[in-house]
């Protein structure tokens, strides 16, 4: 938490070209690296939401809906959840990962002693990165979601594209939107703060790194999930 | 200069120092010495609060390091030049973008000052050709040498050495040799310097003290160190009798 606070006063120096371009740095290797995986989970979930809902609503004739439940629930859920969880399993072990090895070959140490405040140096640009491109990946992956449902829909259950489409976008409204990049939008800073300090945290070399990436894993699996859930009550309940 | 006033570490179970005294003068060159886990990296860590002592206190030109905080510990740590036991470096920047960091991150240097003052730095220490390479592509005795040409290249008062030459090839250790004398009689230096080097520390050291058991058990000259009548001292030179002793005598020392 206090890591938060102290990276958020850091991003004064975004001003600086350098830190810029460390930002976009992050955003290539964080974000655009985890598209391949994205586009495969999620269309897949919203294949199987498309089927699993499509199956039911068939028994009344209602099989049109589909797109609307896939929507729904990719936007609001499904969506931030999913790239949620892909981005702390590949990039928030990725980071803890490195921050631990850093801090066991005392690269941490050397910053500190050039004066090189590291969480300016290193958790600012990342979690900046992460803030911005987590909703992206997000929308992203409902898009996917979305297709991949009428895919399924197209070719298991006969509803055709253009009714499965006026479907999805007549029930999604823009507070289901908002809702899902918030969501997003917390899930990248939730991420990379709790990679950054585990990884800073790591003692006893190369087990204490994997110690770092395990627990950061877990931890933001947890904390996605309550605050995903915590979230949905605010709004919807 | 630096002066570790009692000081006393705990780490884990063992009282790794154990009530250190040691005196760092200034412009000299001493040599610390002792057996491998005995805590000298954790020495040169306290003198640049890297680590804080349970007991004692730091004392570096009159200003209590271990107390210090904030902007009083940037400009005491702004004095010294470390060269860390692995190089230290980021794996993601280039050899020249290492040693580029410290100016890049804290003063207004225009890029080609930057350049040429990296340059000169590499040369120094016989890495110019490979000023692109990056750190997981050179060996771990070129990563140290570029950890030291990022060492000094702010021009510090105080620079501390961990091992600068273990694993290094006997050239380029007595490069090294000569570029910490240099240092020193150039620009008045002060030198710190953890080794297992006997070599360097009997031809360039001022002083040479030996840590053993938590405790600095000897402080002399090249001269009376080689003469010790101190046990642990007398096994670390029987260790490597044959070189230093004949070598020594035969320079009358
Ligand atoms: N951060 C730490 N936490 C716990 N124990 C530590 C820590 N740093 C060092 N130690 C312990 O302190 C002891 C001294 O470590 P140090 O690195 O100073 O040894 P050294 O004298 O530099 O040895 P070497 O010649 O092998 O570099 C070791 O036994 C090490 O296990
Ligand atoms: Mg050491």
């Amino acid at each position: 938490m206090l890591l938060l606070f102290e990276a958020i006063l850091c991003m004064r120096h975004l001003f600086k070209r350098r830190n810029r371009v460390e930002v976009l740095r992050q955003m290539f290797t964080g974000g655009i690296k985890s598209l391949a995986v994205i586009t495969v989970v999620a269309s897949f979930t919203g294949m199987i939401l498309a089927l699993q809902t499509g199956i039911e609503m068939r028994r009344f004739g209602q099989e049109v809906y589909i797109g609307a439940a896939v929507m729904v629930s990719m936007l609001r859920e499904m969506g931030p959840f999913m790239t949620g969880l892909i981005l702390a399993a590949s990039v928030g072990s990725s980071i803890a990962a490195q921050m631990g090895t850093m801090v066991v070959s005392e690269e941490i140490a050397a910053l500190e002693l050039m004066s090189i405040n590291p969480v300016r140096f290193l958790v600012m640009p990342r979690l900046v990165a992460m803030a911005i491109m987590t909703p992206f990946l997000s929308f992203y992956s409902c898009i996917m979601g979305v297709v991949g449902g009428g895919i399924v829909g197209m070719t298991q259950l006969n509803v055709p594209w253009s009714a499965y489409i006026d479907n999805a976008t007549r029930f999604a409204d823009n507070k289901d939107l908002f809702v899902g990049m918030l969501k997003a939008f917390l899930f990248g800073i939730i991420i990379v703060i709790i990679a950054c300090h585990q990884g800073f945290a790591t003692t006893q070399g190369a087990v204490g790194v994997g110690n770092a990436t395990r627990r950061t894993v877990i931890l933001s699996f947890l904390t996605i999930l309550i605050v995903g859930y915590m979230i949905t009550r605010f709004f919807y309940v | 200069m630096i002066k570790l006033e009692n000081v006393t570490k705990i780490l884990g179970e063992r009282r790794i120092l154990d009530g250190v005294n040691l005196e760092v003068r200034r412009g000299e060159t001493l040599f610390v010495v002792g057996p491998s886990g005995t805590g000298k990296s954790v020495t040169l860590k306290h003198m640049i609060r890297l680590m804080t002592p349970d007991e004692g206190r730091v004392v570096v030109d009159g200003e209590v390091v271990s107390e210090a905080a904030g902007k009083d510990l940037e400009r005491i740590r702004d004095k010294f030049g470390v060269l860390f036991q692995g190089g230290a470096l980021l794996e993601w920047l280039n050899v020249a973008e290492n040693v580029a960091l410290p100016l890049r991150e804290k003063t207004k240097l225009s890029e080609d000052e930057i350049d040429a003052k990296v340059m000169e730095k590499l040369t120094m220490v016989g890495l110019e050709k490979d000023m692109v390479k990056y750190p997981s592509e050179i060996s771990g005795g070129m990563r140290k040498r570029v950890g030291l040409a990022r060492a000094i290249v702010m021009d510090p008062q105080i620079i501390l050495y961990d091992e600068p030459t273990s694993g290094l090839d006997p050239v380029s250790s007595r490069m090294i040799d000569r570029l910490i004398d240099h240092l020193k009689n150039e620009l008045g230096v002060t030198s710190v310097v953890v080794t297992h080097d006997l070599h360097s520390a009997l031809s360039i050291g001022t002083r040479i003290a030996m840590l053993t058991g938590g405790k600095i058990v000897e402080l002399a000259t090249p001269g009376d160190f080689v003469k010790s009548q101190v046990d642990e001292v007398q096994q670390f030179l029987e260790s490597q009798f044959i070189t230093v002793r004949g070598e020594w005598e035969k320079k009358g020392l």
